[in-house]
């Protein structure tokens, strides 16, 4: 069973006016299987049937439930374990050394495409470890109300669990909900879950410490990076800093950025004359 | 790198090596705690442990505090692979000197990132 070119087109055409997301050709495995389970819950047989269908009646639900799926990753903890090292070595160290010590220091942090919530749920756990006696204010965001929601609820199942989380922090920061486990109270009050576009205007909660845009730009074509990178740099703070994903950079892109030394994570700030 | 897969299931001892070989692993396997031990005092370097709770004459528990007892293995690296998942047991495990934690049922990308946690395998640079 093959896609039709068709059915391809009509989708990568619809995820991207939605999105901005680019599907690529080659990219039609991505479609077909992220889309199977939609098919089948709808009663058709395969997704150019069910394309079809969608085509002919196209009900706003339908086309949301279409980009949804194929907008949203399965994540681990720390799988990529060097943004978090990176936060907790370096960029909040250097954060707090320019803080006048008056109170407890609030750190403002947005996780932005936080899928199903291990990234902001990371960095809560990560600081309230390296950094207990911070205030933490985190803004996690994504494109899908279904993982905003999942977010939200802070809710993991046991293969979750297993997913690069170490096991210390399970026991630390976790507590078994039956059959689920169920992130700690405290953790999650630290976060406010909100559904965002990226290429909306910025949201409330700002201005940010530090950002977390992880594995997003690899999707976008080089205009809606630049788009996506001028709208976090209206909601960074002077002197606050961008992560991407390892794969990721700024160079080629935006020059008004570079590259901080920070272990081996992809730490950006604005460059002076930006920022000034 | 060698890697000791210790449970008492034919079955989960082939699951577990068929995902560490891979990995660049070599596996011996044992069926409890005793055999697995015998593995060490013959001498033979081991860098890593996956360890079944729930096995007949050397439990789980009770391998992973005596491996934690004799300081020439302190470099083996502990990890259990087992179907208790209450929090107390974990932290049973842990204090007894067990590294990581993985509940059965497990996919073999919960291994490899659990052992980039210990970085016993290299972290990927891919998205």
């Amino acid at each position: 069973m093959s896609l039709s070119p068709d059915t391809f087109t009509f989708v990568a055409d619809l995820v991207r006016r939605r999105s901005a997301i680019q599907l690529e050709s080659g990219k039609e495995y991505l479609v077909e299987s992220r889309l199977l389970p939609l098919a089948r819950h709808a009663g058709v047989a395969d997704v150019d049937a069910y394309v079809r269908a969608l085509r002919n009646a196209p009900r706003p639900v339908d086309l949301e439930a279409v980009v949804e799926a194929l907008t949203t990753n399965e994540t681990s903890w720390f799988r990529d374990a060097q943004p978090f090292q990176a936060l907790a070595d370096h960029v909040v160290p250097a954060l707090l050394d320019g803080r006048p010590g008056f109170g407890a220091p609030t750190l403002r942090i947005w996780s932005a495409a936080c899928s199903s919530g291990q990234e902001p749920y990371s960095i809560a756990m990560v600081l309230a470890d390296a950094v207990p006696h911070v205030q933490l204010r985190i803004l996690a965001s994504d494109l899908s109300q279904q993982m905003v929601d999942r977010a939200r609820a802070g809710r993991y199942s046991q293969l979750e669990v297993n997913r690069g989380l170490p096991a210390p922090m399970l026991v630390r920061h976790f507590t078994r909900a039956g059959v689920d486990w169920e992130i700690a109270a405290n953790l999650r009050q630290s976060i406010t879950f909100q559904k965002h576009n990226l290429l909306d205007t910025p949201p409330t909660g700002g201005p940010f410490d530090v950002v977390f845009l992880r594995n997003v730009l690899i999707y976008f074509d080089l205009a809606t990076k630049r788009e996506v990178l001028r709208r976090v740099q209206q909601v960074l703070r002077p002197g606050g800093y961008l992560l991407l994903g390892a794969a990721e950079t700024t160079i080629g892109i935006d020059e008004g950025w570079e590259r901080v030394a920070a272990g081996r994570g992809s730490v950006y700030r604005l460059a002076a004359r930006r920022a000034a | 790198m060698r890697a000791l897969v210790i449970d008492d299931s034919r079955v989960m001892r082939r699951i577990v090596s068929g995902i560490l070989n891979p990995l660049g692993f070599e596996t011996v396997e044992a069926e409890h705690g005793r055999a697995a031990l015998d593995v060490l005092e013959s001498g033979m370097p081991v860098d890593l442990a996956c360890v079944d709770w729930n096995m007949p004459v050397m439990d789980g528990l009770e391998f992973v505090t005596s491996v934690r007892a004799n300081r020439a293995w302190r470099n083996v690296t502990l990890m259990m692979v087992t179907t208790e998942s209450e929090t107390g047991q974990i932290v049973r495990a842990l204090a007894a000197g067990a590294h990581e934690y993985v509940i059965k049922p497990f996919t073999p990308d919960a291994i490899r990132e659990k052992l980039q946690l210990l970085g016993l395998v290299d972290q990927e640079e891919s998205a």
